[in-house]
């Protein structure tokens, strides 16, 4: 098992034709993907090579769906055109959209998530602003080296992208059922708590790394989460802890204001759950290591 | 991006909201003509970018042109917690009944909008926040419907403001709404929002925070980055489209890939600087997933022209972008820079094709460079080179 994503996910790609949907689009494919085609209007009814697979553009995601069984769609688009992009996953009632694109509006992401919400949440969001999700092995649907680590029994769930990569890469003897990048957005559609619940039913996942960040309060409330849900070891890291107040920190949603956000209180809201916190990101890994072995 | 009040004002202006009329001036004689313009008694209120501004002496009341001047004079050039007055609006003064106060934000938690509201305005909200809960009524906002004539009474209501002013205030209400989503704010407050003698509702000051990632349809919000406040070495990173944040006291520059482990990394430079005199990371610069050679030298050449910097710590995660390409991107960017690379480097790659990147730093064997092979090690390597060059 895995959770969200596995070898039976069929991948469409919004933003297939664009430079970044393609070299993606090679890379999913490279990692096992099943990758069943690309949403384009202005390019509808073409085929693209993507390293000798041809691959059918369709005018829409509904169409797409229709065509290919589609149930995951990757969304490379410009910011400027993200919301229409995620807006008309949600309509087509696509059970994954994984929103790649950085710099979107937080009025948009608000807007969309809305809007998934008015729908039902039939469509699970993953980012913005975000790498995506790996199941090693059986499926990548975002831009996770794949090849950076193998599949195992670690679940990991990240706000950032590149310590993802290096805790995956730290743990790479062990392996992972699957990896999620969550984003640095202040508005996100899968939560750190999301990812926990389905780590802790997923059977083949035994422990959990949880990486958070300065800003807001997710880790708080992830900490309270696992307290009373999670009964599989869980290890934490949190990143920000030299941040100065009201400095954003690459993310749009790392920042500290005022006294809230700060990788103290998370730090310490993770231990108050039983949660061991590593300083670096090698003692976490270390930490979740002992662990399970 | 923060604005100064009176930019803050100037948008709820284009909005329809009630402000007093105000000139933004940055001398004491135009701040005397200024009172002169606006006829009767004017305040005088420094323009920075942080709260506190009456404690600290910033806002004076000034019952004619003379006394606006000797007010501008005293403001001018004081250090509020750290901000110096460049600029000082002066306003004319109003006669105040009663303060309330009034925000629009963003509720990461619930992700969506929220509207908070009290009858009790003026005071810190924070403090009103802690003391007095109960005040400060908190109604949440769907980001689709937004906020129409009726939800605006309905947060008025749960705001418990008078029922005299609660139709005007409604009304204002409305317009910040508009205020917050035309300028694709993610901070609106006004504190106080006053009722005047005439049960007129005014924005007596403004706090906006816009959100950069929705410059690409406000082109007019260029205009509004104040170049004089920003720090030099913040502004050459801006126009080199580096993402860099300058931090006081530190000494050891920082190149990474990824905000995260970016992040991470001046963590893990603090925690190494305490076995070494106390050394501290000097800035965040994240060059993102590519680190071409251009990027990396411009990165570097930032880094280099920061004073502060005595080694620079280069952590970098071959994911996409993978080891060898990275590695090439420092050798380039070393030669680009020439001699005016003068600062020792610790460079630490790990991912993709490391052993082929690693190669490549020892085969180039430049002077300032080290490799170290973990993070950790990295970071203590890079305090150390940083204490030792300031012994």
């Amino acid at each position: 098992m895995s959770i969200f994503l596995n070898e039976n996910s069929k991948v469409i790609v919004q933003g297939l034709t664009g430079s970044e949907g393609m070299k993606h689009g090679r890379k999913m494919l490279a990692a096992g993907t099943q990758l069943v085609g690309g949403v384009n209007a202005r390019k509808a009814g073409t085929q693209v090579d993507v390293d000798g697979t041809s691959v059918n553009v369709y005018g829409g995601v509904e169409e797409a769906m229709k065509e290919t069984g589609a149930d995951v769609s990757v969304i490379f688009v410009p910011p400027k055109f993200a919301k229409d992009a995620v807006v008309e996953a949600v309509d087509a009632g696509i059970g994954l959209a994984v929103v790649i694109t950085e710099g979107i509006p937080v009025h948009d992401s608000a807007w969309f998530w809305a809007h998934a919400c008015a729908n039902g949440n039939r469509t699970r969001i993953i980012g913005p602003n975000c790498p995506g999700i790996i199941s090693p092995g059986k499926s990548l649907a975002g831009i996770i080296p794949a090849n950076i680590s193998g599949p195992g029994k670690m679940g990991l769930v990240s706000k950032s992208g590149t310590l993802t990569y290096q805790m995956m890469y730290e743990l790479r003897d062990i392996g992972f059922s699957t990896g999620i990048g969550i984003g640095g957005d202040p508005i996100i559609g899968t939560t750190h708590i999301d990812a926990l619940e389905a780590f802790q039913n997923d059977p083949e996942t035994e422990a959990i790394v949880m990486i958070g960040e300065i800003g807001g309060d997710a880790e708080e409330r992830a900490a309270d989460y696992i307290k009373a849900n999670v009964t599989k070891p869980v290890v934490g890291y949190v990143a920000g802890f030299t941040a100065p107040e009201g400095k954003t920190m690459g993310h749009a949603g790392a920042i500290v204001s005022g006294s809230a956000g700060t990788a103290q209180a998370k730090k310490e809201a993770l231990e108050a759950a039983g949660v061991k916190v590593g300083k670096t990101p090698t003692e976490t890994a270390d930490l979740a290591r002992s662990l399970v072995s | 991006m923060d604005l100064y009040e009176y930019q803050a004002k100037d948008l709820f202006a284009a909005h329809g909201v009630p402000v007093l009329p105000g000139r933004t001036v940055d001398t004491a004689s135009d701040a005397e003509a200024a009172a002169g313009e606006i006829g009767g008694a004017v305040v005088v209120k420094a323009q920075v970018k942080t709260g506190g501004r009456g404690k600290a002496g910033g806002v004076k009341l000034a019952k004619d042109p003379a006394e606006a001047r000797e007010k501008a004079e005293a403001i001018l050039g004081l250090d509020i917690k750290g901000h110096v007055v460049h600029r000082v609006l002066v306003t004319e003064a109003s006669d105040i009944a009663e303060e309330y106060y009034f925000s629009f934000l963003l509720d990461r938690s619930n992700r969506t909008f929220l509207a908070m509201c009290s009858a009790e305005g003026g005071m810190e909200i924070e403090e009103l926040a802690v003391e007095r809960p109960e005040a400060l009524a908190r109604v949440p906002i769907d980001a689709i419907t937004g906020v129409d004539k009726a939800k605006a009474q309905e947060i008025v209501s749960q705001g418990n403001l008078p029922d005299a002013v609660a139709d005007e205030a409604a009304d204002v209400i409305v317009k910040l709404w508009d205020t917050f989503v035309g300028e694709d704010a993610t901070l609106v407050e006004v504190n106080p929002l006053v009722r005047d003698p005439q049960d007129r509702v005014i924005a007596l000051d403004g706090k906006v925070t816009l959100d950069e990632n929705a410059d690409f349809r406000h082109e007019a919000h260029a205009a509004l980055v104040d170049e004089r406040t920003e720090n030099p070495l913040e502004a050459k990173a801006k126009a080199k489209g580096l993402n860099y944040v300058k931090l006081d006291d530190g000494q050891v520059g920082i190149i990474g890939n990824g905000a995260g482990l970016v992040m991470s990394t001046l963590d893990v430079v603090a925690y190494a600087g305490e076995a070494h005199g106390g050394m501290k990371p000097a800035n965040f610069l994240d060059i993102g997933g590519g680190a071409s050679a251009e990027v990396m030298a411009a990165g570097l050449d930032v880094i280099l022209g920061d004073d502060d910097v005595r080694s620079v710590f280069v952590n970098v995660f071959g994911g996409i972008t993978a080891c060898d390409a990275v590695a090439n991107g420092i050798v380039e960017a070393l030669k680009i820079l020439g001699d005016d690379a003068t600062k020792p480097l610790v460079v630490r790659l790990d991912g993709n094709n490391v052993e082929e990147g690693r190669r490549i730093l020892a085969e180039a064997n430049h002077p300032l460079v080290t490799v170290v092979g973990t993070m950790d090690d990295a970071a203590a390597k890079a305090a150390e080179l940083a204490a030792k060059a300031g012994a």
